[in-house]
């Protein structure tokens, strides 16, 4: 029960997150929604490589016992540093969006139609 | 010269990503010095996919190992059997995608030149240009699940600034924020997928995974993901709410390379559904899904397009109309994979569905450069304040029909070859498909009737000139290839379109050029 406990951690993550990107009537709390389905993935990489009393896997004068997977370590250290970017641009169209509408609800944010 | 040959995939995606990083540094010396840079770019890239297509069919599946002692060691002597590094596949099929992509941008880079002339902000159009083609070229070139989920990021990213790119009072804005939420958030379903595959068989390479594949409970929920985030990505109809806002607000040239942009993600949905789980999964279920989101797509498309009344919305709508074309004719390739049928017509409906995707992002590609033509000239989108352009815009109004009628399945045009080949087939699949297939053609060729006699035909409302050479040049290239296609759709099917089709069913093959033997 407590080796899923990251796992439940992933869901619980992820269900706030499509919460916030579904009902929240601001543009910023729906980026904010991406941003914690961002981190609960990359949570859900990070746990899968983990192995219980693993070390860092460093080869050079490592200790001759398990090591954790450096796969899913180098796949979330990517996935970081693209979610900084999608964050920061998601972010920059939030700025630009209240300088022309005057507002970040997304009920009024809607010139586009049909 | 032959150790040149084995790094033209790797040159295809580094060309494009580092000439895009050096253009503003160009740009600050001179406007003229950059727009040669940037067309000597993609002309680069079309000419070396021009040269991988030549290698695949000569040559077979090409392998390239990135960082690798040598290009083709895909499994290391010291790895195990593991293909432990990130390799490019490029069969014939991905080799047919990187020409059709690198081919619209070259026409919508030089498209540009005159169209996007003068707005603060041009040479990081060109850079953001230049990253979207690296990352189209990536996503389907690529054989490893993980890289293929940071092309897709650097598309989408690229892509997302560039719909954004005419603020427009904040409307494009509001359009680039819904597309860019939608690209990250179907990215972030597709790595949850990839995430799994990896807990369960140890590997990201999909040559790899594919041949692990034990079809397990998990795995059906992998297929689920992929499916749901790549449809999505692709405009299909459930989940098609971005494409007229993203298509429409973009500027033309960039309207006409997100249609490549689309087909990349539907490349990897085709790409999963037969090389990542193939036979071994219930194809006749996952063709019969991927024939309903084509029929949903092509009708809700078709129909929706009738009632619009901006030119670029309203062929927004036909883009999501004919990727029910490729997704019904590949999706009855899928259903019958495997089975004796599938030679008699699945085949067929595959190559008529795979030919779809080039003739796809020719036609409308042009569409969309005649549409930014036109709002080029009148500074408005709607079709109601528009007519008797054809006064005046000759060449436009030529390649406007010539897309026009392509789209619809006219007769010389590539078009028809296209759609010919989808309804001989999947009329001996299932006749009612067919027959739905035709009847959105004609209420595809009905839409477009409209939009040429309300923008085109009339009296002389305004006093405006043809537009100038360079745009003109971007939609020539389009409307050559379109008549070139139409008239002799033999070669096409013979050099790109057959071999792509047999590489798509063939999963076997695709394994064993990453995992050898066979």
């Amino acid at each position: 029960m407590l080796g899923n406990l990251p796992y439940i951690t992933v869901v619980i993550v992820a269900g706030i997150g499509i919460y916030a990107m579904m009902w929240k009537r601001n543009l910023i709390k729906v980026v904010i929604g991406v941003s914690l389905l961002e981190s609960a993935v990359n949570l859900f990489l990070v746990s899968l490589g983990y192995r219980a009393g693993g070390v860092a896997p460093i080869y050079t004068n490592a200790p001759s016992t398990k090591m954790v997977l450096p796969t899913p370590q180098a796949l979330t250290l990517t996935s970081i540093v693209i979610g900084v970017a999608v964050d920061a641009l998601l972010l920059s169209f939030c700025v630009v969006i209240y300088r022309h509408y005057g507002t970040l609800d997304p009920r009024k944010v809607r010139r586009l139609r049909g | 010269m032959t150790e040149f040959i084995h790094h033209i995939p790797a040159l295809i995606i580094v060309i494009p990503l580092l000439w895009g990083f050096a253009t503003p540094l160009i740009g600050r010396l001179s406007k003229k010095g950059m727009y040669a840079w940037v067309v000597t770019a993609l002309a680069i890239t079309e000419a070396l996919t021009i040269a991988q297509i030549y290698l695949v069919l000569t040559q077979g599946t090409q392998v390239y190992v990135m960082g690798g002692a040598t290009y083709n060691t895909t499994i290391p002597p010291d790895s195990g059997g593991i293909p432990v590094r990130i390799i490019l596949t490029v069969d014939a099929f991905s080799a047919f995608m990187a020409f059709t992509a690198a081919t619209v941008t070259l026409a919508g880079g030089i498209y540009s030149i005159t169209s996007e002339e003068g707005t603060s902000g041009e040479s990081m159009y060109y850079t953001l240009l230049l990253l979207m083609l690296s990352g189209m070229l990536g996503m389907v070139m690529t054989g490893d699940l993980f890289n293929f989920f940071v092309f897709l990021e650097i598309n989408s990213l690229a892509s997302a600034g560039l719909i954004a790119y005419r603020v427009g009072k904040g409307i494009s804005v509001e359009a680039a924020f819904k597309y860019a939420i939608i690209s990250s958030v179907g990215a972030l379903i597709y790595l949850f997928g990839v995430g799994i595959l990896y807990g369960e068989y140890d590997a990201l390479n999909l040559a790899m995974v594919a041949s692990r594949m034990q079809f397990t409970g998990l795995d059906k929920v992998v297929m689920a993901l992929f499916t749901v985030a790549l449809a999505m990505k692709a405009g299909s109809v459930p989940l098609h709410y971005w494409v007229p806002d993203a298509y429409g607000k973009a500027p033309g040239a960039i309207s006409a390379i997100l249609v490549t942009a689309s087909q990349a993600s539907l490349y990897a949905l085709f790409r999963v559904c037969f090389s990542l789980f193939g036979l071994g999964s219930n194809t006749l279920t996952t063709g019969w899904f991927l024939i309903s989101l084509g029929l949903l797509s092509m009708f809700v498309g078709v129909t929706m397009a009738l009632i619009q009344t901006d030119i670029k919305r309203l062929m927004a709508y036909h883009a999501i109309s004919q990727t029910g074309y490729m997704l019904l004719g590949v999706g009855v390739g899928l259903a019958t994979l495997g089975t004796a049928a599938f030679s008699q017509y699945g085949l067929q409906a595959m190559e008529g569905g795979i030919f779809h995707i080039i003739n796809h992002a020719m036609y409308k590609g042009l569409l969309f450069l005649t549409a930014g033509a036109v709002i080029y000239r009148l500074g408005t989108s709607d079709l109601n304040k528009m007519g008797g352009l054809a006064h005046n815009m000759k060449y436009t109004t030529v390649f406007f029909m010539i897309g026009a009628l392509s789209i619809a399945g006219i007769p010389p045009f590539n078009g028809f070859a296209s759609k010919l080949m989808i309804y001989e087939s999947t009329y001996l699949f299932n006749p009612i498909l067919s027959i739905i297939a035709i009847v959105v053609s004609v209420l595809t060729l009905a839409s477009f009737v409209k939009v040429f006699h309300s923008a085109f035909m009339g009296p002389k409302l305004y006093d405006v000139k043809e537009v100038p050479k360079a745009m003109l040049v971007g939609m020539a290239i389009l409307t050559s290839l379109i008549i070139l296609f139409g008239l002799f759709p033999n070669i096409a099917i013979q050099y790109l379109v057959g071999p792509a089709a047999k590489a798509l069913a063939n999963q076997a093959a695709y394994i064993s050029s990453v995992m050898g033997g066979a």
